[in-house]
């Protein structure tokens, strides 16, 4: 039974976390496109309805799948296959240890955790295991027998490397203050005071783990094992199909899964700033109502935007209606939502458990909230940095952040020992 | 349960130890020796030790075997350069060794009887234990090893740039 | 080792998401392979020599130097976690100095190869 449970409970945060791949997708995009003042991918539709250029992703995902799949006769077939599995793996396996919330305590059940699994090694894990996804992509390259992925997959292996050092370095800090390698205890011991969490105690960290982490996903300003410009694509030149989209699931996976970490490691988690868990949980039933008030008003005022924007005859067809899909409903399940709580509100009381459950959700929201953000940041910083050159990046890596991931944790050590 | 998890990722072991000595292909080789690196961690992980489990991958999993796949890739060995020459010295050292390690460790299983295993203590294989230990009663050869590494890091500095 | 259950879950969906993907479109996509699509892909000119090239020694170097830094960042860990542990014994000053010590010798490794220009890519 056990065993069941805690098999459903991954298959579900894989899901969640493996979904937000084609809104990602969707977010760079539209971002990219907003940068450069342009309005980005909008065509794709079902029936008419376009979100906003989200069909696209689908759209992708259908036509990558009936590609022909190419396989060239030059390469080495096994490694070839092997590599972007290698890559997508690797991403999905990281996750296991991400906490999404407080464990919760139902009765006189046993906690149920919010994380695949509480390990004692906690963020060595994740160390260890994304440490193989330098294989992907350095079999990928060397597969390929090509000089262009031969060179990408060199490069990308000696910048992974050179910036997994500085990485690890720059935790060691945090470890040091919480006492526990333990993600849930690193959250706990931050707590929901602002001020108390790790981007104000360790600024120095978080930029080096921040750098660093650009650097592993391979993404810009780090992006140079495929700089288009000078490799083409670097890596993957010669994969197709899907294939080729398990390599790009893969870089979005490692993105999400690494703004989990960085919420978690510096910006306190699943914690609200300033409002502490037990407080949410005693004054359960004030929360739900701001919460249900809220929603509420939330659906109205956004529903009704939406609808302000339609106009009979902006394109002449079905688009036309595009607001009103959305809006219209948007209207109703907010006045609904209001009308249930006028009637109502003053009569619900939550149930033994209910506590911990709303409670639970609220950290799962807070903590999704923290980590879109972050993935957009990603996005951000992809359309507006230039590209850095090899041996800068080299540089800064070996002689700037190496020896002041070292400074950080000797004074972090002094400060600890004075105080 | 215990000892079907154990004989299948101890048979992994094996088998995937076998393949990466007969692969022609050097690339092969470092592929299967990692795909054993990790069927290790999981006996290291039923040992309950999982500060190893853990260094077992992020180390020889995913440094050492880097380097290797580094080399490997840097050298280019051509194919013809790989046909196994038929009874070298070295080949024969090695084998002797081999032979000679298996007799010396079935004597030892021979003539030990395990009487009972110690109990161990229940965060046993934990980081901050293992930590204790290392800057206590290990605290010389820790200090060591800081030593060692700075004559590893000298060493490849001097082979890596020798024109300097 | 119950706690690795679900592990073993993820490396599984890992393996069957993968390895499917790789599967449904090696079946799905029509193959009409042409020899141009089957060489290497140089924007349009044939290749000239072995790709198999060998290789600056530096990228040996900067894999090389990973490691032994890797192993010292592995010593860090432990030491962060009984820090707290050893300084409410009053040991504070001890393990601090430990590791003092230990940076300054991989310090000195560090500047060495700083140095040796071993860092440096022209």
């Amino acid at each position: 039974m056990d065993y069941t449970v805690a098999a459903l409970k991954t298959f579900l945060i894989f899901f969640v976390v493996i979904n937000i791949v084609p809104l990602l997708i969707w977010l760079e995009r539209k971002g990219a496109a907003y940068i450069q003042d342009r309005r980005g991918p909008n065509r794709a539709a079902i029936f008419g309805v376009r979100l906003g250029g989200l069909i696209h992703s689908l759209n992708d995902v259908v036509k990558l799948l009936f590609k022909e799949d190419i396989i060239p006769s030059h390469v080495n077939k096994p490694l070839f296959i092997l590599a972007p599995m290698i890559a997508m793996f690797v991403a999905t396996i990281t996750m296991a240890v991400i906490p999404f919330g407080d464990p919760v305590v139902i009765g006189s059940h046993a906690p149920f955790l919010l994380q695949v699994a509480d390990l004692n090694v906690g963020l060595l894990y994740v160390f260890a295991v994304s440490s193989l996804g330098v294989y992907g992509v350095m079999l990928a390259g060397w597969a390929a027998n090509n000089k262009y992925a031969l060179l990408g997959g060199l490069r990308s292996a000696a910048q992974m490397v050179s910036y997994e050092v500085s990485m690890g370095l720059s935790v060691v800090g945090i470890f040091l203050m919480a006492g526990s390698l333990r993600l849930s205890d690193i959250v706990n011991q931050q707590g929901a005071n602002l001020f108390h969490w790790n981007i104000f105690l360790q600024p120095v960290a978080f930029f080096i783990f921040l750098a660093a982490l650009f650097a592993e996903t391979n993404r810009l300003p780090f992006d140079l094992p495929e700089g288009e410009s000078e490799l083409v694509a670097g890596f993957h030149v010669e994969y197709s199909s899907m294939k080729f989209a398990l390599f790009f699931m893969a870089e979005y996976a490692h993105i999400i899964v690494g703004s989990c970490i960085i919420a978690t490691l510096f910006f306190g988690g699943w914690n609200i700033p300033f409002v502490s868990s037990e407080w949410i949980k005693m004054n359960a039933d004030l929360v739900l109502k701001i919460l249900w008030m809220g929603l509420g008003l939330f659906s109205v005022v956004g529903g009704s935007l939406l609808c302000r924007r339609f106009k009979k005859q902006r394109y002449g067809d079905l688009r036309d209606f595009e607001p009103l899909v959305f809006g219209v409903p948007g209207v109703l399940t907010g006045f609904g939502l209001l009308g249930l709580f006028a009637i109502f509100g003053n009569k619900v009381f939550l149930p033994e458990w209910g506590p911990s459950v709303l409670l639970a959700a609220i950290q799962i929201g807070v903590f999704l909230a923290k980590v879109l953000f972050f993935c957009f940041f990603f996005i951000w910083v992809r359309w507006t940095l230039p590209r850095f050159r090899y041996d800068q990046l080299m540089k800064l890596g070996w002689k700037i952040m190496l020896p002041l991931a070292l400074a950080n944790i000797l004074v972090t050590a002094w400060v600890a020992l004075v105080n | 349960m215990e000892s079907i998890i154990f004989y299948a990722f101890g048979g992994l072991a094996v088998v995937t130890a076998l393949l990466m000595v007969t692969r022609q292909n050097p690339i092969f080789s470092a592929v299967w020796l990692v795909v054993c690196f990790f069927a290790f961690a999981v006996l290291f992980l039923m040992l309950n030790a999982q500060f190893i489990a853990v260094l077992q991958i992020l180390l020889y999993a995913g440094a050492i075997m880097v380097l290797f796949i580094f080399v490997i890739m840097l050298l280019n060995v051509r194919e013809e350069e790989l046909k196994p020459k038929v009874l070298q010295f070295s080949g024969i050292l090695g084998g002797g060794a081999a032979i000679y390690l298996i007799i010396l460790f079935a004597l030892g299983v021979l003539k030990e009887k395990v009487a009972s295993f110690p109990i161990l203590p229940a965060d046993f294989g934990y980081v901050a234990p293992v930590g204790k230990l290392l800057f206590t009663k290990y605290l010389i050869p820790f200090e060591l090893t800081s030593v060692l590494l700075l004559v590893a890091i000298v060493g490849s500095v001097v082979m890596g740039k020798r024109k300097l | 080792m119950q706690a690795y259950f679900p592990i073993a879950v993820l490396f599984g969906i890992g393996i069957a998401l993968s390895g499917g993907f790789v599967l449904l479109s090696t079946f799905i996509g029509k193959k009409r392979p042409t020899p141009e699509k089957m060489g290497p892909y140089e924007c349009g000119l044939d290749p000239i020599g072995s790709p198999r090239q060998r290789f600056s020694v530096k990228f040996y170097l900067i894999a090389m130097l990973f490691i032994l830094f890797d192993i010292e960042v592995v010593f860090l860990y432990p030491w962060a976690l009984v820090f707290k542990d050893f300084k409410a014994a009053g040991l504070g000053p001890l393990i601090f100095g430990e590791m003092v010590v230990f940076l300054i010798v991989l310090g000195g490794g560090l500047i060495y190869v700083w140095k040796r220009s071993a860092l440096e890519w022209e």
